[in-house]
């Protein structure tokens, strides 16, 4: 059946079977593999992306019901010219190494400082304890995080 | 060669894909034709196949084959060992998928092939498959029984036996003034990867060519495999490394899939691709950790450490796979640590179970003899009235007794020796980072309704596996150069730390190297992977020779450019500068080099661990106040990640010592399916770490001096929370002996020790296997 969004600022319909997940419609039907799989129940946080401006986890929603939606993933977080300020600290503070959990790491973060542009450590811990890391200890994404609360405040 | 680039904490060059969500896992590929793989796997731990009926599953529109063992002439292959390769083991190996038999619950029966992966999943609801269960041998006592064989025709369930010695355990025992015995075990958990595993092959009929992408850890090594079991020369082989979520020695080993995908693949001639589900992942990812000793330790008044001796019973699961014998070997081998003990007998038992076959995870045998040791030292020092720091800093190898040999094991009669440090020296840095002397008082005491404790202990880490790796430079149109390199990535920052490296050999700035291209087969002529913290000390060694190859063959080609003898000819940075002229990098474009390295000795990276927990004793809950690690390994070359691996597995030790564990039931039936069961660390568990990177002792064991490193901070975790736990808890004579610390064991060891004060004795574990009685 045909499903409309909006994804990373395009409309677009997508014919789908009612079973596909979001996340599956996004990697293979979109071809967005920004997005990664990492349990689909929901509990690793991999496949995290914004569904009108909410830090969603794709793997629990099917496509069908986002219909209308407007969703961001990695992609539509990223620009070819150079990093953007989040994407910048976690490079500088080391807070990724093999990259897997990042996409998920950095949609949560960034669906947070846009939030709460002032939170603090225990904040950012409790909120990212929905993602899972198995290779930083997590010290590092939430310095990362942190250092780049700078670049969400409003002037 | 300069020191511009290495040593500094360079950011790094894989990261500006990562942080993008444009790094390129396996199941990113998706190429034309593309059919999906997905797994019947056993749902029985042990049992005689009677028949696998797929006929309704055919049926299914989008359904385009099932395989099962019938459909491999002379039968399914099996899997070879890749380490320890003795031929005791031989019949233990796993077949690439179950004929007869079943062994543990995730056993690969069928593979259906299918348009999507949901239509697949569809089929493997209509293929019945009829198992005669049989009893199941759930743990290391019931293999030991040997009422219940897994393997008929080998009469037992025990694989081998190791034995590591040195010196005379039993006659120092006879006269020894103080011997304590005791009983430890550590739970199942696994080196679980946040990117499943993951095999996508291509068949060229045409060519008669085969490219397996998803290709991790050991590239060359699975590609010689596969050849052998799919009749192919390895030439006709590709093995592609594409980015790879996490390894911790588990990823990238060959599993049943590593052939099963390639194979389906030439069935059916079109490309195959399977991902992992994380159910999946949890019974089919090589286990670990699973093991028990019984061990007794002999010391004089004094607290010098006479003699060691005892036995471990490890839990291997179903079948031998490529790397199972490693940690239990180890776990004989390396139970003295960084301590000198002059008499050790200590056997390792490898006992089959139905279970999924373990392998390695970080710190193979380390993590468990850690905890064993250290336990076992703090119990020990208690006895004999020494202040527990003393004891450890009176029995830790002294720097003067480098290079120091560690216990001989057998039935490899192979022996090792650790190549150099200061372990007094990191325990007293330690200590200080740590403040012990101002938290020392702490101990014991109940503040707000938390018990605090305080831990100290110290490692030892191997690294640098032989026999050899391989780097090759290339010199690209616009003179820069490429690095190519026989190492694999799997997350640790390879292309970074190479190129660091190559900068430094060739004198060029970063920006010169171009890539730095690992993993894959086609990029060198041999190459040993990632595994045993090897990749830096290994193939970085291997490129100062390349780099040297380079320059030679620079040289020789500008004599001939010049007219000169090509010795004077000298190269700087990308100068290349002879008496009748100069010339560039640019023009020797397309010339190539490789180097290797040869190396059979290991080196030891080593440090120590001190923390400082509150448990709540009512509920069973353990925090971690403070804690420090102190690691020195040798040369660093980027602090930045060096230090996060050492974060890393630090937390992933915390996850083991408290929260991981794999729980099966007498059946066999794993219980703990799903990442709701199965606790992993998360960013509000452990928030109070402290890593501190140290480069004191180069190694004197490779030209750049590297020490492997990156499993530091896993090693010691379960021994130091436990003892922090013991500490903490004293006034109810708490004293662990079984890992992982969850709530529920805690609380049952409070309310034990509830109005006994303190227990000298805990109760005792149930004996395992077949030992020697105490003397």
């Amino acid at each position: 059946m045909p499903v409309t969004f909006q994804v990373n600022g395009k409309q677009m319909t997508v014919e789908v079977e009612p079973r596909m997940t979001l996340v599956d419609c996004l990697r293979h039907r979109l071809r967005l593999t920004g997005t990664h799989v990492g349990c689909e129940h929901g509990v690793c946080g991999a496949c995290t992306i914004l569904v009108d401006g909410d830090a969603v986890r794709a793997c629990l929603i099917l496509a069908v019901q986002a219909e209308g939606c407007n969703i961001v993933t990695i992609e539509g977080l990223s620009n070819d010219e150079e990093l953007t300020p989040l994407q910048a600290s976690f490079r500088r503070h080391h807070a990724l190494q093999c990259g897997f959990c990042t996409p998920g790491m950095i949609t949560t973060a960034h669906a947070l400082l846009s939030e709460e542009p002032d939170c603090d450590a225990d904040r950012v811990r409790e909120v990212l304890s929905g993602n899972i890391c198995r290779c930083t200890g997590y010290i590092s994404i939430v310095e990362a995080i942190l250092d780049a609360r700078s670049a969400y405040r409003k002037p | 060669m300069r020191n511009t680039f290495i040593g500094s904490p360079v950011e790094r060059r894989e990261d500006v894909r990562f942080v993008r969500g444009r790094g390129q896992y396996v199941d990113d590929l998706r190429p034309d034709g593309l059919l999906h793989a997905v797994i019947l796997r056993s749902s029985v731990a042990h049992g005689r196949i009677r028949s696998v009926d797929a006929s309704a599953a055919l049926k299914i529109d989008g359904v385009h084959a099932v395989i099962t063992a019938l459909d491999m002439p002379g039968g399914p292959p099996r899997i070879p060992m890749r380490l320890q390769p003795l031929p005791e083991f031989k019949p233990f190996e796993q077949s690439v998928i179950a004929d007869t038999k079943v062994h543990y619950v995730g056993e690969p029966i069928a593979v259906v092939l299918a348009e999507s992966v949901a239509v697949g999943e569809d089929a493997l609801e209509c293929i019945i498959v009829d198992i005669e269960p049989l009893p199941a041998v759930s743990d290391c006592e019931a293999s030991a029984k040997a009422d219940r064989l897994l393997f008929e025709e080998c009469g037992t369930n025990r694989a081998m036996t190791f034995t590591a010695e040195c010196g005379d355990a039993d006659a120092a025992f006879k006269t020894a003034p103080y011997t304590r015995r005791e009983k430890f075990r550590t739970g199942r958990h696994y080196g679980l990867t946040m990117e499943p595993r993951g095999v996508m092959a291509e068949w060229d009929a045409a060519t008669g060519r085969l490219t397996v992408s998803g290709a991790a850890k050991v590239p060359f090594f699975n590609r010689r495999i596969l050849a052998k079991q799919m009749g192919l020369p390895e030439t006709a082989i590709a093995m592609v490394e594409n980015d790879v979520g996490g390894g911790f020695g588990a990823r990238g080993e060959f599993y049943p899939e590593d052939f099963l995908i390639p194979f389906a693949a030439r069935h059916v001639g079109r490309p195959v691709k399977w991902i992992e589900d994380r159910r999946e992942n949890l019974m089919a990812m090589n286990h670990a950790r699973q093991a028990a000793v019984d061990i007794e330790i002999a010391c004089a008044r004094d607290g010098t450490i006479l003699a060691l001796r005892g036995h471990a019973d490890v839990d291997m699961g179903a079948y031998m796979r490529t790397n199972g014998a490693v940690a239990a070997r180890n776990i004989a081998q390396f139970m003295s640590g960084p301590y000198r003990i002059a008499n050790i007998e200590l056997q390792s038992s490898l006992w089959m179970t139905n279970k999924t076959p373990v392998g390695t995870y970080r710190g193979p045998g380390r993590f468990e003899t850690d905890f064993f040791r250290e336990r076992l030292f703090d119990m020990v020092a208690k006895d004999l009235g020494i202040d527990r720091v003393e004891f450890r800093r009176r029995n830790l190898v002294p720097a003067s007794a480098m290079p120091y040999r560690l216990p001989t094991i057998t039935p490899f009669e192979s022996s090792d020796e650790i190549d150099s440090g200061d372990y007094r020296g990191a325990l007293d840095r330690c200590l200080e980072e740590f403040g012990w002397a101002d938290k020392a008082k702490l101990q014991g005491q109940l503040i707000d309704g938390r018990y605090h404790g305080l831990a100290v202990g110290c490692f030892i880490e191997g690294g640098a596996a032989g026999p050899k790796e391989t780097a090759r430079l290339e010199i690209n149109p616009d003179g820069s150069v490429a690095v190519f390199i026989g190492s694999s990535a799997v997350g640790q920052g390879v292309e970074t730390v190479f190129a660091q490296i190559a900068a430094d050999a060739l004198e060029l700035p970063m920006e010169r190297i171009s890539g730095v291209h690992h993993g894959s087969t086609d990029y060198v002529s041999d190459g040993y992977g990632a595994y045993h913290s090897r990749s830096v000390v290994m193939g970085g060694s291997a490129l100062l020779d390349a780099t040297k190859n380079l320059h030679d063959l620079i040289r020789a080609a500008a004599s001939k450019r010049f007219g000169c003898a090509s010795s004077e000819i000298s190269i700087s940075e990308d100068r290349v500068i002879g008496p009748g002229g100069n010339s560039t990098f640019a023009d020797f474009a397309g010339l190539t080099a490789e180097g290797m390295f040869l190396n059979k000795k290991h080196t030891y990276t080593y440090g120590a661990h001190a923390a400082h927990v509150t448990v709540d004793a009512k509920i069973g809950q353990v925090e971690i106040v403070d804690y420090v690690t102190v690691v020195d390994c040798g040369r660093i070359i980027n602090p930045m990640t060096v230090r996060g691996q050492v974060i890393g597995s630090l937390v992933q030790g915390l996850g083991g010592a408290l929260l991981e564990e794999l729980h099966y039931d007498e059946e066999g039936q794993l219980l703990t399916g799903s990442l709701a069961d199965y606790l992993l660390p998360t960013a509000g568990d452990f928030p109070n770490l402290r890593a501190i990177v140290t480069d004191m002792f180069p190694s004197p064991i490779n030209p750049l001096g590297a020490k492997g490193a990156g499993e530091g901070g896993i090693i010691s975790a379960g021994g130091i929370v436990a003892n922090a736990v013991a500490n903490a808890l004293a006034t109810f004579g708490v004293e662990p002996h079984e890992l992982p610390l969850t709530p529920q064991r805690i609380w049952e060891m409070v309310e034990a020790g509830q109005g006994n004060r303190i227990r000298r004795q805990p109760a005792p574990l149930p004996a395992c296997g077949e030992r020697s009685p105490p003397p």
